[in-house]
């Protein structure tokens, strides 16, 4: 049984036909962590904010359906939507430097949601920011809860909105892509903590990167997206082994390895990107929304 | 040592301090102006007309800043005037910010057709001439302290939709604001919490250059006599009735000029002092 159940959905700029989701459909299980995988402007952003109700003024989603734990959040009044997706789900936003209002401090920015969602006390939710800020090894709780944004460094940010992203317990976080603005040092201590904090909670997930390295590292599944478009969607092994589509065979040669760091990296042919935007162009003759 | 960053640090406390206290011995002044002023403003004398300032052959004591052609006490005439100057710098300028911030909140958040009104209202309110306008206000509503205030927050409330609006549309893009909305804010509350705080220091930094701004205008009006009556003490009446003495008793005209121009200088000194200061983003 799937937590998170997308189907069909398509999403075009507003006022257009020029769709930037192209009826994705997908499904991530309880406790399971989904990458999203793509090249910039391949929709991967945009299915996490609309599954979120973060989709910008200028998106619009014409047709499809995003089910959480069953309920299909487009129909319902938009009130109550925000009430579910603040308890059900979260975010664990790309650029902890933007991410955290700089005229507030750190406390209320945590606490905010367990008082408005979960109704509970300032001072329950004060003991549950300490608790979940050592979750992420911050050592002074008290001392980070205390302070604005702007004294802190990039990773302790980060630290504290994945910290806050658990906070509440949601059933699924969206990470997007948490670590692309952090330096190489600190995005392995980062993306080791997801993973922790994600194998603690059970938190299903839904990780949006361009990298496939991370995708390895953490996800069980992956979908890789196209032009808004679901190229192929694999269990994570498998696909590193054999991946089924063209593209994606091309994407994996593209991308670094370990084992052999050496060996050289092949841009992804023209042929495969002429394939792959072919097929995109066969899914728009065959939509018939009006 | 003193190193760049500190030296800079230390003038803008000093630009910040002095503009403080120069407000300050205004608002002292003024408030207090019955018990400080030497002299009754409107007590005409020509025995005194013409009294050259303290230093100066001729001055008489208690009339420390001269006297107009009408024997009435320069610095005294300062002191009343600046009641009206604050008066009117108070009052215009919040109420100014507080109209204009909000449209400007209001169409920089919510965008659509919303903004689409208000912003082709603020273009449209801004292609008229200001001091024409507002002279033609003052003729349809009469003089008066009341319709100088008037006048100055109806034509003056673009300066502030027009610059929030821009300031709420780049804090609406940031990703704490998505994230609280993802944590259940409604739209209205996210606003107050999220936007606003940041939105604050911008609205400080132009709600002081909007009281310069009033009282210049006030200045401007009581100048061509389109403020309160000819009999109380305005800045710009003073200018004006210093104008054509010029060459007899030049001190009628400068004094004024000095307290209006240190005042409006302050005002807008005060707004970037206090930005450095408080804003925590600079820090």
């Amino acid at each position: 049984m799937s937590f998170l159940k997308i189907r069909n959905l398509s999403v075009v700029l507003r006022g257009t036909r020029h769709r930037l989701l192209r009826d994705v459909s997908l499904d991530v299980a309880a406790t399971e962590v989904m990458g999203l995988v793509g090249e910039s402007g391949a929709g991967k952003s945009m299915i996490g904010k609309a599954v979120l109700g973060i989709l910008p003024r200028s998106a619009q989603v014409v047709s499809g359906t995003i089910e959480m734990d069953g309920v299909d959040l487009l129909s319902m009044d938009p009130r109550r939507r925000r009430a579910l997706i603040g308890r059900q789900a979260a975010l664990i936003p790309q650029d902890p430097l933007t991410a955290l209002n700089p005229s507030r401090r750190i406390r209320p920015q945590i606490t905010d949601r367990l008082v408005d969602i979960l109704g509970w006390d300032r001072a329950r939710a004060n003991t549950r920011a300490e608790e979940i800020l050592h979750e992420v090894h911050i050592a002074a709780p008290e001392r980070v809860l205390g302070s604005y944004p702007h004294e802190l460094s990039g990773g302790m940010r980060q630290r504290i909105l994945i910290a806050s992203a658990f906070a509440a317990e949601p059933r699924l976080i969206v990470a997007d892509e948490p670590t692309t603005a952090l330096d190489v040092t600190v995005q392995k201590q980062i993306l080791k903590l997801i993973h922790e904090m994600q194998a603690q909670h059970g938190t299903a997930l839904l990780f949006v990167t361009h990298d496939l390295g991370v995708v390895a590292k953490i996800c069980q599944r992956l979908t890789v997206l196209y032009g808004g478009l679901v190229v192929e969607e694999a269990d994570v092994r498998a696909f590193f082994r054999a991946p089924v589509h063209a593209y994606s065979r091309a994407l994996l040669a593209a991308t670094p390895r370990h084992s052999d760091p050496d060996a050289d990296l092949t841009p992804v042919p023209e042929a495969v990107i002429a394939a792959v935007q072919d097929q995109v162009l066969a899914a728009d003759r065959s939509w018939t929304h009006a | 040592m003193l190193d760049g960053r500190s030296l800079v640090k230390r003038t803008a406390g000093l630009r910040l301090w002095l503009s403080v206290a120069w407000l300050s011995l205004l608002v002292i002044g003024a408030v207090f102006a019955p018990l400080v002023a030497p002299q009754d403003p409107l007590m005409q004398d020509l025995f005194t007309a013409r009294l050259p300032p303290f230093w100066m052959h001729g001055a008489e004591p208690g009339y420390w800043l001269g006297t107009d052609s009408l024997g009435r006490d320069v610095l005294s005439r300062i002191l009343y005037g600046g009641r009206v100057a604050l008066i009117v710098a108070l009052l215009a300028g919040s109420a100014t910010a507080i109209i204009g911030a909000t449209l400007g909140l209001i169409a920089g958040f919510y965008r659509g057709w919303v903004d689409m009104v208000i912003s082709r209202l603020v273009d449209i309110w801004m292609a008229f001439p200001p001091v024409l306008f507002s002279i033609l206000l003052i003729a349809v509503l009469g003089t008066g302290l009341g319709s100088v205030i008037l006048a100055i927050i109806v034509i003056d409330w673009t300066r502030f939709a027009r610059v929030v609006r821009a300031e709420a549309m780049a804090q609406g893009a940031m990703d704490y604001v998505a994230s609280a909305q993802v944590a259940g804010r409604g739209r209205f509350s996210t606003v107050l919490t999220e936007i606003l705080p940041n939105v604050l220091p911008t609205i400080t930094v132009l709600l002081t250059l909007e009281m310069g701004i009033a009282v210049i205008v006030e200045a401007i009006l009581s100048f061509v006599n389109l403020s309160i009556s000819t009999d109380d003490p305005t800045w710009g009446g003073m200018i004006a009735e210093g104008r054509v003495s010029i060459h007899q008793a030049w001190w009628v005209l400068v004094f004024p000029l000095i307290a209006l121009f240190l005042t409006v200088l302050s005002f807008s000194q005060l707004g970037e002092g206090l930005k450095d200061r408080f804003d925590p983003v600079l820090q």
